[in-house]
């Protein structure tokens, strides 16, 4: 055990996805990993594009307009997935007691508050010209504001603690306890808003649904997953070099001695 | 173990009773809150009557937050939170009582008085009674979630307000379905399924917060 | 989906604003990140 509580390299022995949770075994896998994401990220961006708005039809109801739909919808099932992902590396970190894990839910967050915040944005977008305000109360854009809450209050916690282990853990914790408490809230806020809906339509019914709308919605979605996978290896790279700074290896790389 | 439990309860309400005047102004606090909100809106009692819920939900929310730090601040301070962690007694009893005292200093109080501000409102009996029973179950879960957000950020500067962003969404369920079942009582309904599930929200919270809050704890001293 | 014209295209039946909008600050929020990424990555590789 290192003197910072961490388990040495050396004694994560024999298997090689153990050899890979070093952080400096990781470093240049990630480092090579990173183009191969961003390809596929680009391989599915362009024809989802294509479809969105080349081949999909206008919609009877909503016009043009709901092409929001084909960033809208696969933002906030980005921003869902990756609190579910953070939180697994969280959790992770907190069993295993390793580094990498810690730094890689923290890699995470920031893509998925911004995932977050996209949904928030292009929902507001949409709802205004189809249902007449920019805001509506509705069930999941009200549950998609909290998680972006959630979202800050783990970039918040983690970036105040200065002790890099002790930030770690302590957002491991916070997400543990979000992860538990996602659904509890998405029920207690769908309950609250049929209670005060009555008639009204849910903003989020998307019209009915041309399978070309599905399969742009889907391009879309796998596009922003690739994204965010090279997003978050790019920035466990930065997060290592910044807390590895010291080892002999990182002052290698950068030629200082 | 309860008589461990009863120890600290004891020991933390003695401590809070020589600065009596912090448990006063909670109830000022909460009072001032609820009074901002006609201020702000306009005194239309139908107004206020049909947001009386919310309005007193909300500031019993804020008023638990204020007091939150309190729960482990002080013991963290001088030292003595450090020395009940190696002490023999387990964890989750010292969690417990102190999330026991911090209710029983600043939930139980806004509960009680929580009626005679319900006045102001001109809430009906029904929905008096509602509302009493709604804080009654749903702060102690705000006690037990807080609970959680105070030992995570022990020490950690910005704590006040990094300590509100952390706990406020996670109350929400338990605002939602509160303040819900005051408004049914005023309808005239039953509110019996808002109150049984803060029932349940306080079963679940009972089981899960103490583990959350003891392994922060853990994350602060290791 | 026949468009017609560039112009159609752009105009999106009327609801330019809305669409454009939101693909728009699509745009900003990954150009965005993936700048503030570079500069962190750079920082991180330089700082000694």
């Amino acid at each position: 055990m290192a003197s910072n509580g961490y388990r040495l390299d050396s004694e994560l022995s024999g298997n090689w996805l153990f050899k890979l949770a070093a952080p400096q075994a990781f470093f240049p896998v990630a480092g090579k990993m990173i183009p191969w994401f961003a390809t596929l990220a680009m391989l599915f961006a362009l024809p989802g594009l294509y479809v969105s708005f080349f081949v999909a039809p206008t919609d009877f109801q909503q016009g043009e307009a709901y092409r929001v739909i084909f960033l809208h919808v696969p933002a906030a099932w980005m921003s869902m997935f990756l609190y579910l992902v953070m939180a697994f590396w969280a959790a992770l970190g907190l069993i295993l007691n390793t580094r990498l894990s810690g730094m890689m839910a923290s890699a995470v967050a920031p893509t998925g508050a911004m995932f977050t915040f996209l949904a928030l944005w292009s929902g507001a977008l949409w709802g205004k010209p189809t249902w007449g305000t920019w805001w509506v109360w509705d069930a999941r854009l009200t549950s998609e504001l909290i998680l972006l809450f959630l979202y800050f209050g783990f970039i918040a916690l983690t970036n105040a603690i200065d002790d890099p282990r002790r930030a770690d853990r302590a957002g491991a914790v916070l997400a543990i306890v979000g992860v538990v408490n996602i659904p509890i809230i998405y029920f207690s806020v769908k309950w609250w808003n049929t209670l005060h809906q009555g008639a009204s339509v849910s903003l989020t019914r998307a019209p009915s649904m041309a399978k070309t709308m599905l399969i742009g919605m889907l391009l879309m979605a796998l596009a922003a997953w690739m994204y965010s996978i090279a997003v978050a290896l790019w920035r466990v790279r930065a997060i290592i070099l910044e807390r590895e700074r010291d080892a002999q290896w990182v002052r290698e790389l950068r030629g200082v001695e | 173990m309860l008589g461990g439990l009863k120890s600290i309860i004891v020991r933390d309400l003695r401590l809070s009773m020589r600065r009596r005047g912090d448990i006063l102004n909670h109830l000022v606090f909460f009072v001032i809150v609820v009074t901002l909100f006609p201020l702000g809106v306009g005194a239309e009692p139908n107004l206020l009557r049909s947001m009386a819920p919310g309005i007193v939900w909300v500031a019993a929310l804020l008023a638990a937050m204020l007091s939150l730090q309190r729960m482990f601040a002080a013991d963290h301070a001088d030292g003595s939170l450090e020395q009940m962690l190696i002490s023999a007694h387990p964890l989750g009893v010292i969690v417990v009582g102190k999330i026991v005292a911090h209710w029983l200093l600043s939930g139980l109080p806004v509960t009680l008085l929580a009626p005679v501000v319900g006045v102001q409102f001109d809430l009906s009996q029904q929905a008096l009674v509602v509302l009493t029973v709604s804080l009654l179950v749903g702060t102690p879960v705000l006690s037990l979630i807080g609970g959680v957000g105070a030992a995570l950020t022990l020490g950690v500067r910005g704590g006040g307000v990094l300590l509100a962003l952390l706990v406020l969404p996670l109350f929400i369920p338990v605002l939602i379905f509160g303040a819900g079942g005051v408004t049914e009582a005023q309808a005239g309904m039953s509110a019996s399924p808002h109150l049984s599930l803060l029932g349940a929200f306080l079963a679940m919270s009972c089981v899960v917060a103490p583990w959350a809050t003891s392994a922060a704890l853990r994350v602060a001293y290791d | 989906m026949n468009w017609g014209s560039f112009g159609n295209f752009i105009h999106m039946g009327g609801y330019a604003f809305y669409v454009w909008g939101s693909y728009l600050m699509g745009v900003v929020c990954i150009a965005g990140e993936l700048v503030l990424l570079a500069r962190r990555s750079r920082l991180a590789e330089r700082k000694a």
